[in-house]
């Protein structure tokens, strides 16, 4: 009854409930996009572009910009068209996520450190990496952001299923029979850019890959079909950061982390699972 | 007027072509078997005639009914993800979408066309399972599914009996031999001896002085004993 009570309180602050909306919302939609991008083989790349939000993030910072986002979104956006669908770049797949990645880190703590003005550095750049608080210190006008870009994200899954469907299970045949791949392609690239975003709120830079890939995973270990996997996958995710929310405020954890512990133990139950059905 | 029809075709990469000259049809009922050595440029045409890519000179044109993006494609099994989970309902359906270009969800009666052609194949009493459950023989007749649902008047196959065993092979030509009676017009990449047999007409693909007849002018002509060489050396 404690814990009830004190969970009570705690979701008695608005700023509490905004995480928890927020939290859930990106959630939901990164595990939906994850199952595209693990089967795409494009796991990493959510680690990647959220190095280059992490490097936007910290231009936008010395720049002293008033609204982060206009900064942060379009360098994502552009940085994901780039690789999703960099056919004819010179370097490519793995090594091109590789250069952006670390390159925007590298210039992201170098801008952070020279030009800071605050005085706990390591703390700022701990908050960018693991998320730590700042998914409690969300404006109003970010979380409404938050839940019209995830509504969006979920719309578009809806609407287009079966060609997201078609354009991952066999690009080259969805191409030949008319369907506009490169569209879909850019889409997708479009809304990893803004989960991403979104979720280094929840979960910082780093842990990003986690929330993209854990419940996809876990989903692929226990089911056959596309449709059972994307909507399972959801459904972990969301229970994983249920809990982990719930969890951190009760235990005074970290959200982010707390969040992908959930998520990698589901995963490790699934694992059994799959093992033991075959 | 041919479904397909290719004039003086190049075809090559970023502009550089590696095989010029390329003229041929596809008709109504015929079965083309598209033979060469590796790197002669097989799967670049059949990427062109998919388009995927563009053909570096020449023209290709489409009649007879046959719209341009009604291609029924089978890939090489390599390159779908064996590991895909997709159920065998999901993939064929999913070849219905060339159909109906407006409509988000699937009708009725494309639920009823990949019904249709998975009972034909006799896969649909497997529409359940997944996709990389199957067997290779019954994963290519899943892709054979979905591509019939693109389209029931042209037939494009890359190399389908790739990593099939020699019973799966024997049954999937059978399969397609049985389609083509029915009226479906064949053209299949491939360098398997076996599958020459059931053809009508040959493309050899060979740079420079390609070959294009019907199976008795090639059987005559000294491509096809350097063919016969190149594919029964071990």
């Amino acid at each position: 009854m404690a814990l009830f009570e004190k969970l009570q309180y705690y979701f008695g602050f608005p700023f509490v409930r905004y995480a928890f909306i927020v939290g859930v919302l990106i959630a939901l939609c990164a595990s939906l996009l994850g199952v595209v991008l693990v089967l795409k083989r494009f796991s990493y790349i959510g680690d990647g572009l959220s190095h280059v939000a992490f490097g936007a993030l910290a231009v936008a910072s010395v720049l002293k910009l008033t609204d982060r986002m206009l900064l942060i979104l379009p360098a994502t956006i552009f940085t994901a068209v780039l690789l999703l669908r960099g056919g004819k770049a010179r370097i490519r797949g793995d090594a091109a996520i590789a250069v952006f990645s670390v390159g925007a880190l590298a210039i992201g703590y170098l801008l952070m450190n020279v030009f800071s003005n605050s005085a706990n550095i390591s703390g700022d750049v701990c908050t960018t990496l693991f998320g730590s608080t700042s998914i409690l210190t969300l404006t109003r006008g970010e979380v409404w952001l938050c839940i019209v870009l995830s509504a969006l994200t979920l719309l578009i899954f809806t609407f287009l299923y079966n060609r997201i469907f078609s354009v991952t299970f066999d690009e080259s045949f969805a191409r030949a029979t008319g369907v506009n791949t490169d569209l879909y392609q850019t889409l997708i690239a479009v809304i990893t850019a803004v989960i991403i975003v979104l979720a280094m709120n929840l979960v910082g830079s780093l842990l990003i890959t986690a929330l993209l890939v854990f419940p996809a995973l876990s989903a692929m270990r226990v089911l056959r079909s596309f449709r059972g996997v994307m909507i399972y996958s959801g459904v972990l995710s969301v229970l994983g950061a249920v809990a982990g929310i719930i969890v951190s405020i009760l235990a005074s954890t970290p959200v982010g982390s707390t969040i992908v512990v959930f998520d990698l133990l589901l995963f490790l139950i699934h694992l059994v699972i799959g093992r033991a059905r075959e | 007027m041919a479904y397909i029809t290719c004039r003086d075709l190049a075809l090559g990469y970023n502009g550089k072509p590696i095989v010029t000259g390329l003229s041929f049809e596809v008709n109504r009922g015929d079965y083309l078997c598209v033979v060469g050595q590796n790197g002669a440029g097989k799967s670049t045409l059949m990427k062109t005639l998919l388009h995927l890519q563009d053909a570096c000179a020449g023209e290709i044109s489409v009649g007879d009914g046959l719209s341009p993006m009604e291609i029924g494609y089978l890939p090489q099994q390599t390159e779908v993800q064996r590991d895909f989970p997709a159920s065998v309902w999901e993939v064929a359906l999913s070849g219905t979408l060339t159909r109906k270009k407006r409509t988000l969800f699937y009708t009725k009666e494309q639920k009823l066309l990949a019904e249709s052609m998975l009972r034909q194949l006799g896969m649909w009493e497997l529409r359940g399972r997944s996709y990389r459950q199957l067997s290779g023989g019954q994963q290519q007749r899943t892709l054979l599914a979905r591509a019939l649902c693109a389209t029931t008047r042209l037939l494009l196959l890359d190399e389908p009996v790739t990593g099939l065993d020699p019973a799966a092979t024997a049954e999937f030509y059978h399969q397609i031999d049985s389609l083509h009676r029915k009226g479906i017009a064949v053209l299949m990449i491939t360098h398997d001896l076996a599958a020459i047999g059931y053809a009508t007409h040959i493309l050899h693909i060979d740079s420079g002085h390609s070959f294009y007849g019907t199976k008795e002018e090639y059987m005559k002509s000294p491509l096809w004993d350097r063919l016969r060489e190149q594919e029964e050396k071990p």
